[in-house]
Formats: C-alpha cells, structure tokens, sequence
C-alpha cells in the first residue's frame, strides 16, 4: 500500500474534523520529539533508538506488552529515568540534565501514588504550592480542578475514603492542576473494572479537548488504546513496530506482530505466485487455496509471505457462496456464544483452525449454525491484507 | 480480627449431619449442653487469663495495699492492716497516707520523677536521631543487603544487656578506651570524666535501646512506596523538599512505636544509672531499688512503684491505646 | 543524589561502630594479660582459666540457665495460648481487659513488676505458706508471667498474618479442632514459636532486676553475680565471660542465617 492510498483512507474518515491533524501537514513543528532514544539497564536494552515525533493536543498511546520498553519510555520523559543515548525535545527545549521536579510535565501513575496522609484537596495542591502560587489562588484553582473531575464535595477526605474511580479522579486532578505541557499517563485505567473503564475513556478525551494538553498514554489494553488515542504507537522488545491512526493499526497492521496483538486476526503463510501492481495472488497449502489481494506488494519472488484477515470480515454460511475467489470450506468445530456476538472456530479439511465472529442477528437458537456443521468461508479481495514480516 | 473468628476451638460444638439423624432426643440435649459450655475454648482463655490474674493483676493491689501501710521493724517489715483484738473484740483498720504525703512533701522525690522523665526523652530523641539515618539506609538497600544490615542492629540485642552496658564503662572510665584514644591523639591533655555523668547515662540508654528504635521505623521506611517519591518530585518538588513533605510524615506511626518503645524501658531503668551514671543522677528506678535494698522501707517502695504507675506508665499506656485504634481506623 | 547518599552512608556506619566498638574492645581486653583492663600487657587467656575456677560464676551460670530453660518453654505454652486468645477467639466478655493484661507486662517498669511480685509471694507466704522461702520456682513464675507476654504478641503477629482460609480448608477436609491445631496451625506458626522461646531464653538469662527482687539468699543468677562484681569497678574476668556468651550468641546467630539462606534457596529453587 502506498503512502497516498494510507493518506486518503485517513483523511476520509476523519472529515468530520475540519482541519487537516498536524501530523499530516507537512512542516508542522511537533510538541514532543523523541530522537534516536536508547536505554540499556545493563545488558538489557529497554529501549532501542526510538525516534517519535508527537504534535500539540494529540493524544497518543504507546500500546504493547509488558517488557516491550512503554513504561520505560514514559519514565525517560518524565525524568525519573535518563536515556543512554538519544534527545528529548518537549516544546522546543532539551530535556538533558533537566530533573524531573523542573519539567514542564506531569505524570499520573498506574498506582495513582496518591500522598496517603494527605486529604484529596492537600493531594491536588501539592504541585502548585511547591511552585510558591499564593493561598488564594492554590485555593480557588484546587477546588476548580476538583469541580472539573466531579469530586468537589470529597476535597476534605483522605486517599483511602475514596473508591477506585475516585482515586483515579484525583491523580488526574493533581498531575492536571499545574497545567502540564505534556501529561504522562501510565496505564491510566488499568485499576478499574471494565464498565467505569468505558465511562472514564470518554471523559478523559472530553478533558484533554478543554484543556489542549497534549498526552501520552501508556497502556496494554488494546481496547483502551483504540478509544483514547488519536494515534498509537505499538511497541515491542524496545522498539515501535508501527505508528498510526487506530483504525489504520487494526485495518492495514504493518507486521504479523501488530495483526496479532491489537485484535484476533486469521493468518495463512504461502507464497507469491503472481504479483501484479493492484494485486497478488498467494499460494497457500495453509488455506487449501489459492487467495487473492487486491493491493499491490513490494517483495521477491517465491517470498513466504501471510494474508492476514481479521474475523469479523469473514462470512459464513451453508450454501457455496457465488463468488470464486477466497472462499474455503470447513467444519464448525467449536462455538462460543458471546451475547451480542458469536465466535466459530471453524476447521479446514487440512486441519487447520479458522476463527470467525458473526453478530447474532436473530433471536432464534435453532436457526442458528451449529456443532460439526459443514460451512462455507469467503471474504472480500480487499478485506485482508499481505504481511510481508 | 474482623472476620473467620469462629475458627478453631469453637468448631467442637458444630455437630456431623448424621449426628442430629441418628442420635436420640436425650443424645441431643447432651449435646446442646455441651455446646452451651466449650470447654477447649474456655480452657485456652482461661489459664493464660488465670495465671495474669494471679501473677500479674493481683500483684498491683497488693502493692497498693502495702503502700497504705507503716514501715516496721518486723518480717515481713511492714505493719498490718487490718488488726484483731480478740479479747475486746475490737478491730483496728488503719490506713497510712503518710508515705504519698512524703511523696509530695520531699522534693526529692519529684525531683526523681522530673529527671527520669527528662533523661529519658532527652535519651529517645538521640536514639531517634541516631537511628533515622541507619534505618534509611536499610530501607533503601538491595533486599539482599537488608537482612545482613538488619542483622547486624539486631545481633548486639541478643547479647547480655548487662554486658553490653558494662563494656562501656571500660570504655568511659577515666583510664578507659576513649580518652586513651584522645590524649594519645593529642585532642585533649586532662582524661575527660565521663563515667560517672549523665553523660554516660545517655550513651548507654542510646546504646541499649537503639534497635528498638530501628526496627520500627525501618518497617514503617520499608513498606513506604516509592512512587510516591517519584510523584512528588514529578509536581515541582526537590529530593529534601520529598523527605520533609512525604517520607517523614509516612514514617510518623514508626517514629511514634520507636519512641514509646525507646521511653518506656528508659523510664523506668534501673541498671544504666546505677553502672554508668553518678550519684547525683536521679532516676526513679534507682530510687525505688535504694529504697527497697538499702532502706529495706516497703511501704515508701510501694508508694513510689504506684505513682509512678499512675504518672508515667498509664499516660504511656493510653497513648498507645489511642495509636491503636487510629491504626484499626485507617 | 549521590552526595545524600554518601552522607547516609557515613552516617549509618558511625551508626554501626557505636553499637559494635564497645563489643569488639570487650573481646580485645579479654586476653589481655595484665591486671589494669586499659594497659595491654600481650596475649594471654589468663583470665579465662580464671573464670573456670570461679565457682561463685558457675553455680549462678548453672542456676541462670535453669531458670531460663524452664520459664522460657512454659511461656511459650502459655504466650501461645495467650496469642489466640488475642487473635483467633472472636469476643467474649473481658477480652478487652484480658488483652490489656497480656500485652501490659511489656510495657512494664522492670522494678514494678519485680516489687509487686515480691510482695505477692510474701502475702501469699503469709496467708497459705506458699511459696515457702523465694528462690528458683519464684523467680521461674516472675520470669514466665513477663516472658509470655513477649510470646503472645510475636504468635499474635504470626496467626494474623497467616491466612485463615488455610484453617478452613482443613476443616473442610474434616481436620477435628485437636487435629487442625497439631497438623496446620501449629507447623505455620512454628517459627513464631521459635523466635518467642529463643527471645524469652534470652531475657530471662538476661534478667537482673527482677530476679533480684524475687530471689531468695543462695539463689544468685549469673546477672546479679556480674552486677555485684561489676558495679565494684571493670574486672577481666567479666570481660572473658561477656566474650564467651557473645561468641555463643554469634554462633546461634550464623548458624540461624545459615539455615534461613538454604531454606529460601530451597524454596526459591
């Protein structure tokens, strides 16, 4: 896929917003630079030459697992640790040698680190009374700040009176109060349980738009990720294996690591029989097919390559569908249930497993596929995409 | 202890499902009359409740009783209160205030209690000082390191307390350690008196008691999570700004037990003023002792003990009752 | 930072030489050979042949370590006791008083309670005639009753930190109550056992204060000896005895970190 085709995909389904995002402009000064950063811990490198550029009121998720350098990366920007090598440019200024209580950045924390003996309002203070603003002020700007996270009533409480997304409310509060440039989030919702995880998601955007305050979030959940963030940049082993908009992450994964990371994803290995400029044909002993792609690819001959197709854009059904190309057939093996939706782990003749969700449309159990039934598999030539690493 | 109490001992009386099958109308009540008494249950309060009564409550009243009567020359060398006239069928019952008004009218009495109070607290704040830095430092160190340094403050616990006071003696004496140390380094030319001082009598209760005073606060420097550290530096605030702001104020509840812990045996002390302190230095322990060996006077012994139970042990023991229950609060 | 740190270090170490330099110069001075405790006239275990000779010493080691044994062990029976009492017995009348009366005796003066038992035993001598005369049994029962409370805040400590769900699962798999406490609670709470019988050991070994209250004439423990010896002025003698009970304690210690490394070794294994 060219970069022009990438380009016109993300600006349609941005239209509604009415300029251009920066980091499509060409030119545009990003807020936060990241340069060629690098930290070891010893042997280890946690972090390997990570070069990011991150634009004023973005809100940008650092997505992987544990291990792959996100927090580390996190922990370099807010100054608790220094990077091996590399520079970092928040707002035109070198961070270097810059301690973390002099950054024009804030830091919400995974444990919220909430100061346990002092009451919610003394917790949202702590950051402007250190910078020496008058009583008055720390005052009337605590009490604002408390009013804007919906917790004003609670100012005189201790950290542990409050619940979870109370506690959640207050680091907010604290790390905002000092009107960061940059606001560090580490695993922002990762305490919560699933139903005020999805409230929180949206107020915290809200908040960031008022405010303009440009945020990094870390998180392993890819969910949290594909809600919050205007981009994402998903990590592994130290390194940032793609960086884009959600949808483009989910829809076109750059690599077999990002397909499988962010969301379930069906993957068969073969090779390139046909490489046409708008489309290529597999050879794939794994599918039992041949698959055909209607997007052009750049790579040798004979290369092993994979064809990627995410569940939900395969369709199933009892009859043999009208079209040819990439339909496969197979047994329902397994069937789970889910509510609004039904995964089907289907196997090929060649024992292959194939997952597939389908939207419950209908009420009615019996019309429904069922155990040891013989379906048909197909899917679009442009729903999947070819993965060459 | 809020939940699971029933465990244990209370267990004997919940009866098998077939048990209420098969047994007889008569079998249950048997039962139901054992449930009604349980008999593990009671015995495990009450031996270690009798034993406390005997030789630990029962001890006080006759302590107060005894400090209500005269000194005499007599076994044992006190005179009886309560005193039968068989003949005339008379009974004397005869109360001696006397020995709590020499309490108050004898300056040197208070005096006493003024100075161990005073030793005392001068003493735990030096403890306090001196073992912030160690247990810090603990607390800080690799888990590794932590059990050898932990280790090592509280070895010298386990050794005789006696001993350990009387290696400074050779150490404070006139011809002792330190001031060979000094005059042949040339920092002095007179050999300083130290033993002997009030001096000596702080070293030793700062000596003595200084695990206790560790042990504490590294506990409560130890479970202290150090994000917190990371989040006040991250809202504008430098590193000894951190330690005033954050670390000392979550070190309180270890500071308070190492002091009570510290206080409560230096009070009382007996040993470190009568080895290493003067014959000027006042402390109440050693009052209560002379009184007792030397003047062989128990009434007045007695008279001492409980006020001083009533001065400087019940404030101590409502304090931490009070810190108790704050902790269960919080 | 690392000017704070330094600072720490340095001041952590003086920290150290205080609590170990008047230690290290009492095991120095116990082989020296002269007379006068400062001068040092060479090497010489003089004053450790001379300690063995002492039978004033040995009598009152023997008759300490008696002591110690004994009340050591019955404050553990009865401490544990006391422990659940604290911890596992839900409420019942009086706890609030029993639970002031166990944890009390630690924050005790030593001269208090040795007094006051004192003239418990007295009064009690008058009224039923015993115990007739003090010596080891009186000051066996002064040692238990201050020992145990040292016992049931360490078992308290222990059973509160264990988890009671391991209790339940026992009794679920039908552990009767006698069954459940000899098979689950006492293994669990054994090193709780341990340190308190070790630690009473040791202050009763350790105690002067109130032994000299509660003991009768021929009954000097190994503390009132050395006091008597010792308020007379520094004597070598001393000196090589102190250096024999820290290189027993030393000992006990290592061998103690020893068997705590290889059992978490073990267990990490």
């Amino acid at each position: 896929m060219t970069s022009s085709q990438l380009n016109e995909l993300s600006t349609s389904t941005v239209a509604n917003v009415a300029e251009v995002p920066l980091w499509k402009q060409d030119g545009a000064e990003p807020f936060l630079k990241i340069e060629n950063v690098t930290k070891m811990f010893g042997e280890f490198t946690a972090v390997d030459n990570i070069s990011l550029d991150i634009y004023k009121n973005e809100l940008f998720c650092l997505l992987g697992g544990s291990g792959s350098g996100k927090s580390t990366l996190l922990r370099i920007l807010a100054g608790f640790e220094s990077a091996s090598s590399g520079r970092i440019i928040i707002d035109g200024v070198d961070m270097a040698g810059i301690q973390p209580w002099k950054r024009p950045v804030n830091m919400m924390f995974q444990s919220y680190a909430l100061f346990p003996h002092l009451s919610v309002a003394d917790n949202v203070a702590f950051g402007l009374r250190r910078e020496g603003v008058a009583r008055g002020e720390v005052k009337q700007r605590v009490a604002q700040m408390l009013d804007m996270v919906q917790l004003g009533a609670l100012g005189k409480r201790k950290p542990n009176q409050l619940s979870g997304g109370q506690r959640q409310r207050v680091a907010l509060a604290r790390s905002l109060i000092k009107r960061p440039k940059l606001l560090l989030l580490d695993e922002p919702l990762g305490a919560l349980d699933k139903k005020l995880r999805e409230e929180t998601q949206f107020e915290l955007i809200n908040i960031q738009e008022e405010l303009g305050v440009t945020f990094v979030v870390v998180t392993h959940d890819q969910e949290e990720a594909m809600t919050l963030a205007t981009r994402i940049g998903v990590m592994n082993n130290g390194v940032i294996v793609q960086t884009a908009e959600p949808h483009v992450v989910y829809e076109y994964p750059n690599s077999r690591f990002v397909a499988e990371f962010v969301g379930s994803v069906n993957l068969f290995e073969g090779k390139v029989v046909e490489d046409l400029p708008d489309s290529v044909r597999i050879r794939s002993k794994e599918a039992g097919v041949e698959l055909f792609v209607n997007h052009g690819i750049s790579c040798a001959p004979n290369q092993t390559v994979h064809m990627a197709i995410r569940p939900e854009k395969i369709k199933i059904s009892r009859n043999k569908p009208e079209q040819t190309e990439n339909c496969i057939q197979g047994i329902i093996e397994d069937i789970a249930y889910m509510g609004s939706l039904s995964v089907f782990k289907v196997r090929l003749a060649n024992g292959k497993d194939v997952r597939v969700t389908q939207p419950n449309f209908v009420r009615d159990m019996g019309a429904r596929f069922t155990w040891h039934e013989q379906v048909y598999l197909s899917w679009d030539m442009d729903s999947s995409v070819v993965l060459t690493s | 202890m809020g939940h699971g109490q029933q465990c244990g001992f209370d267990l004997m009386s919940i009866p098998s499902g077939s048990a209420w099958i098969d047994k007889s109308a008569s079998g249950m009540a048997r039962y139901n009359l054992f449930r009604g008494v349980n008999w593990g249950r009671l015995g495990v309060i009450a031996v270690p409740g009798l034993w406390l009564g005997i030789f630990f409550f029962i001890p006080f009243l006759v302590v107060f009783k005894i400090s209500l009567s005269e000194s005499a020359i007599a076994v044992p060398p006190y005179s009886a209160m309560l005193e039968w006239d068989l003949e005339e069928a008379y009974a004397t019952f005869k109360l001696n205030f006397g020995n709590y008004i020499y309490l108050f009218e004898d300056t040197f009495y208070l005096d006493a209690y003024i100075s161990s109070v005073k030793i005392a607290s001068v003493s735990t704040l030096i403890t306090l000082i001196v073992g912030f830095p160690i247990a810090y430092l603990i607390a800080r160190s690799k888990p590794s390191m932590r059990v050898v340094l932990l280790s090592l403050v509280i070895l010298p616990f386990w050794t005789s307390f006696l001993l350990r006071v009387y290696a400074w003696m050779g150490f404070l004496k006139k011809n002792g350690i330190v001031n060979e140390f000094l005059l042949s380094t040339g920092i002095i030319d007179q050999p300083l008196i130290m033993l002997q001082t009030d001096f000596a009598v702080y070293i030793g209760i700062v000596y003595t008691y200084l695990p206790f005073m560790i042990l504490p606060l590294y506990t409560a420097l130890e479970k202290m999570d150090l994000t917190l550290l990371e989040a006040a530096e991250d809202l504008g605030s430098r590193p000894y700004q951190s330690f005033f702001l954050v670390t000392l104020p979550l070190a309180v509840p270890g500071i308070i037990a190492g002091c009570l812990l510290v206080f409560i045996p230096a009070v009382g002390e007996f040993v470190i003023p009568s080895l290493l302190g003067g014959s000027d230095t006042l402390m109440i322990g050693r009052v209560l002792w002379d009184e007792f060996f030397l003047n062989r006077d128990w009434p007045m012994a007695s008279a001492v003990a409980i006020v001083m139970l009533v001065v400087l042990v019940l404030p101590v023991m409502l304090i931490r009752n009070a810190q108790g229950k704050e902790e269960v609060h919080s | 930072m690392k000017r704070r740190s330094l600072f720490l270090t340095i001041t952590a170490s003086m920290g150290f030489i205080f609590l170990y330099a008047p230690i290290i110069a009492l095991i120095v001075y116990s082989f020296n050979k002269s007379k006068l405790v400062t001068v040092w006239g060479g090497w010489s275990l003089k004053w450790y042949s001379e300690l063995f000779k002492n039978q004033q010493i040995i009598d009152a080691a023997l008759v300490s370590l008696k002591i110690a044994l004994v009340s050591a062990s019955l404050a553990v029976v009865l401490g544990t006791m006391a422990g659940f009492v604290l911890s596992r017995m839900g409420r019942f009348r009086g706890k609030m008083i029993l639970s002031g009366w166990i944890t009390a005796p630690l924050i005790m003066p030593e001269v208090i309670t040795g007094l006051s038992l004192l003239l418990l035993f007295v009064a009690m001598e008058g009224m039923f005639g015993w115990p007739a005369g003090r010596g080891t049994g009186t000051i066996i029962i002064a040692h238990t009753t201050f020992c145990m409370a040292y016992v049931a805040v360490i078992v308290q400590s222990r059973l509160a930190s264990m988890d009671e769900t391991l209790e339940e699962a026992a009794m679920d798999l039908g552990a009767k109550p006698s069954t459940l406490f000899f098979l689950v609670t006492l293994p669990l709470i054994a090193p709780a056992l341990i340190s308190g019988w070790l630690l009473s050991f040791t202050l009763s070994l350790d105690d002067l204060v109130i032994a000299s209250f509660v003991s009768g004439p021929g009954n000097s423990t190994l503390p009132m000896v050395i006091f008597s010896k010792v308020r007379l002025g520094v004597t070598p003698e001393v000196n090589a005895l102190a250096t024999i009970m820290i290189a027993i304690v030393a000992i006990g210690v290592l061998v103690a970190m020893y068997q705590m490394r290889r059992q978490t070794k073990l267990t990490s294994e």
